[in-house]
């Protein structure tokens, strides 16, 4: 899970970093009262999951009321990649003197998380990367010692030489692991950090990445799961042990096995088509889950037409089968639905499928499934 | 020959009495494994199918000798069970379970490192060396004993590719899922490396996924190190980036770990890369000719 910015600011906030006043407002009214608490500049950053807002124009400086509420009205009236924002940041601007950036980050190459820090801040990492990669200090965290004083000291007194600046940098180091670790990211990243005129320290951007994984023992991470930004078929899905992605296209599909999902979106592109969804059922062939997963495609009525891709290896095709059968009494399908069920007991599943009386479109292989479904979804 | 396992292993299984432990291990025995003992704290004494369960690894251990575990343990209890097995010195563990914290991973695989313990998964189907041995939860039958190494990422996108290499008439050395997760045991390249001193291999199939850069050191491996043909595949294509393709490592972080910058690696190194599933069997005969 991604924390927005604002969130991952309050996260930070509450380990003592330092984070320029500010407030979220879903609207007019909103960003009207929290101007009262605010001095000029403020700027007003769209909040929204994801990167590349300031491109999109989804950040702005204001000089006055009538500046900040026109920009956040803009602002709150863009969709960024597609996503409408919901809600803005605003915060008291910071004057820039020097900009850095400082992360923590999990290293799947190495299996360790890692510091990665750098003189040159503001801009994303992974250009900093192609265009001066010395410009970036990576360091391994032992993963049973941990963060040790002497190497956040370290990495501060290789971003500046002033030493009551790196001092600072270093307390916020040790706050940013100490964050990482309670919250179990993959990802705590301030960028920038910036030195302001009076040389003070301010964490200017955040970002926190979580591990749905750890949410079992981190239930607190359930707070920051925002639902101006989730799709609810998503979380629907979820709810029934379903791997659910809502798309753009109009050929909606389920799989059992994560890649054989993606292979079948794929497959799907490959003949000419467009998924209109993710969807993996996962292992178990609970007719419960194969109507829930069918009233979820429906739910998107951009969809023409339904892929059913199952190979039965421990799932029985045959419980595919009768789930199918099940959900047509169950829930109206009114598109073209075309069954590939290979593996365990396919053909009593087929027969099953064609004895049902419904107007299924049985196949035998993946792509002839992908190609059929594609026909008929643009008719 | 054939790596990891072969008829003689000897399997522990932890977790035998659970749901999922007590069927795999029906199927595993019904498959040939030599399924040796089974562990749940608690439950020792006890049998599942005729298998001796035992209260701990230690005890399996002093009676039974096995060198190869598996685990069917759920996510809050899996990452004890894996350094129970690695303290007890079994050399090789696989883990079925989804859903370990990374945080615990972390740890789980620098410790097994130290030790040289071998660990395969997390949140894989497992291995299996048709006609000898199946340490997993794969269908066994649509295996087929044979020259070609399988190893992927993913469960039934792997049955699926092995089906058709089966249909085809070709068979499989061993076929091993190194699992979904951002951290997992072995990766593509320590997988390569026991399939390029096997003889019985003379073609690897390697079937990859969006997210991390594995497969793109994989590549590079291949290039230098790998004296056989490889044909790869590789999915996700159409996976928008940022979004956990139900695989916990199967995300595309900001512009990193896309399926493009993983076809380009492989084809840079000379490693043929197939559009779809059912091209697989048909490359690997081009090359096999």
């Amino acid at each position: 899970m991604k924390l927005l910015e604002y969130q991952a600011k309050e996260v930070f906030k509450k380990y003592n970093m330092p984070v320029p006043e500010g407030y979220v407002c879903k609207n007019i009214e909103e960003v009207n009262e929290s101007l009262k608490n605010l001095s000029f500049p403020v700027v007003i950053k769209a909040q929204v999951p994801v990167g590349g807002r300031g491109k999109a124009g989804g950040v702005k400086l204001a000089n006055n009321d009538r500046e900040a509420i026109e920009k956040a009205g803009n602002i709150l009236n863009m969709s960024i990649k597609s996503i409408p924002v919901k809600k803005v940041l605003i915060a008291k601007a910071v004057d820039i003197k020097k900009e850095f950036y400082i992360s923590i980050a999990l290293d799947r190459r190495i299996n360790k998380s890692v510091i990665i820090a750098s003189k040159e801040g503001g801009v994303d990492i992974e250009e900093i990367a192609r265009t001066n990669p010395s410009a970036i200090i990576k360091h391994e965290i032992d993963p049973f010692l941990g963060l040790r004083e002497y190497e956040a000291r370290d990495i501060a007194y290789s971003l500046i030489e002033d030493k009551i600046i790196a001092s600072e940098i270093s307390k916020i180091i040790k706050s940013l692991y100490e964050v990482y670790i309670e919250l179990e990211a993959q990802l705590a990243e301030i960028n920038p950090l910036v030195i302001d005129n009076h040389n003070k320290v301010w964490v200017v951007d955040a970002k926190i990445l979580t591990d749905d994984n750890a949410l079992f023992r981190k239930k607190f991470l359930e707070e920051y799961r925002d639902m101006d930004y989730e799709n609810p078929y998503e979380i629907e899905a979820k709810a029934y042990g379903l791997s659910f992605i809502k798309l753009d296209g109009n050929i909606g599909n389920m799989v059992n096995g994560a890649g054989l999902a993606m292979a079948t979106m794929d497959i799907i592109k490959y003949y000419g088509g467009e998924p209109a969804n993710f969807l993996d059922v996962g292992g178990s062939s609970n007719p419960q889950k194969t109507k829930k997963a069918l009233e979820i495609i429906l739910s998107d009525k951009n969809v023409k037409s339904i892929f059913i891709n199952i190979f039965g290896g421990i799932t029985r095709t045959d419980d595919i089968a009768n789930g199918i059968i099940w959900a047509y009494k169950e829930i109206e399908i009114n598109v073209p639905v075309v069954v590939r069920l290979t593996g365990t007991n396919e053909e009593i599943a087929k027969d099953m499928l064609r004895n049902s009386g419904l107007n299924l479109i049985i196949v035998d292989s993946m792509s002839e499934g992908a190609k059929k479904a594609v026909e008929l979804a643009s008719k | 020959m054939s790596i990891l396992i072969d008829r003689n292993t000897r399997v522990l299984v932890q977790g035998i009495t659970g749901r999922d432990g007590s069927f795999h291990t029906k199927l595993m025995l019904e498959y040939g494994t030599n399924i040796v003992a089974g562990v749940t704290p608690g439950k020792g004494g006890t049998d599942v199918y005729g298998i001796p369960v035992f209260d701990s690894v230690k005890d399996a251990v002093k009676k039974t000798s096995p060198n190869c575990s598996i685990i069917f343990v759920p996510p809050q209890f899996a990452v004890d069970a894996i350094y129970e097995s690695a303290d007890n010195n079994i050399p090789l563990i696989v883990v079925i379970t989804e859903g370990i914290p990374i945080h615990d991973m972390i740890k789980v695989k620098n410790y097994l490192d130290k030790k040289h313990i071998r660990l395969i998964g997390p949140n894989c189907p497992g291995v299996i060396t048709p006609d000898e041995s199946k340490v997993g939860i794969m269908p066994g039958h649509i295996f087929k004993r044979g020259n070609i190494g399988v190893v992927s990422r993913s469960g039934t996108l792997t049955y699926e590719i092995v089906y058709q290499l089966t249909l085809n008439g070709l068979g499989q050395s061993t076929a091993v899922g190194i699992g979904g997760d951002p951290i997992i045991g072995s990766k593509f390249i320590d997988i390569l490396e026991l399939f390029n001193k096997d003889d019985k291999t003379e073609a690897v199939v390697l079937i990859g996924e969006i997210g991390g850069t594995d497969e793109q050191d994989a590549a590079e491996y291949i290039k230098t190190n790998f004296n056989k043909p490889v044909v790869a595949f590789i999915a996700g294509r159409t996976a928008p980036a940022e979004k956990r393709m139900g695989h916990a490592g199967a995300i595309i972080a900001g512009s990193e770990g896309t399926a493009q910058e993983k076809i380009i690696a492989f084809e840079k190194a000379g490693v043929k890369v197939a559009s779809l599933p059912e091209e697989v069997p048909k490359i690997l005969k081009e090359i096999l000719k």
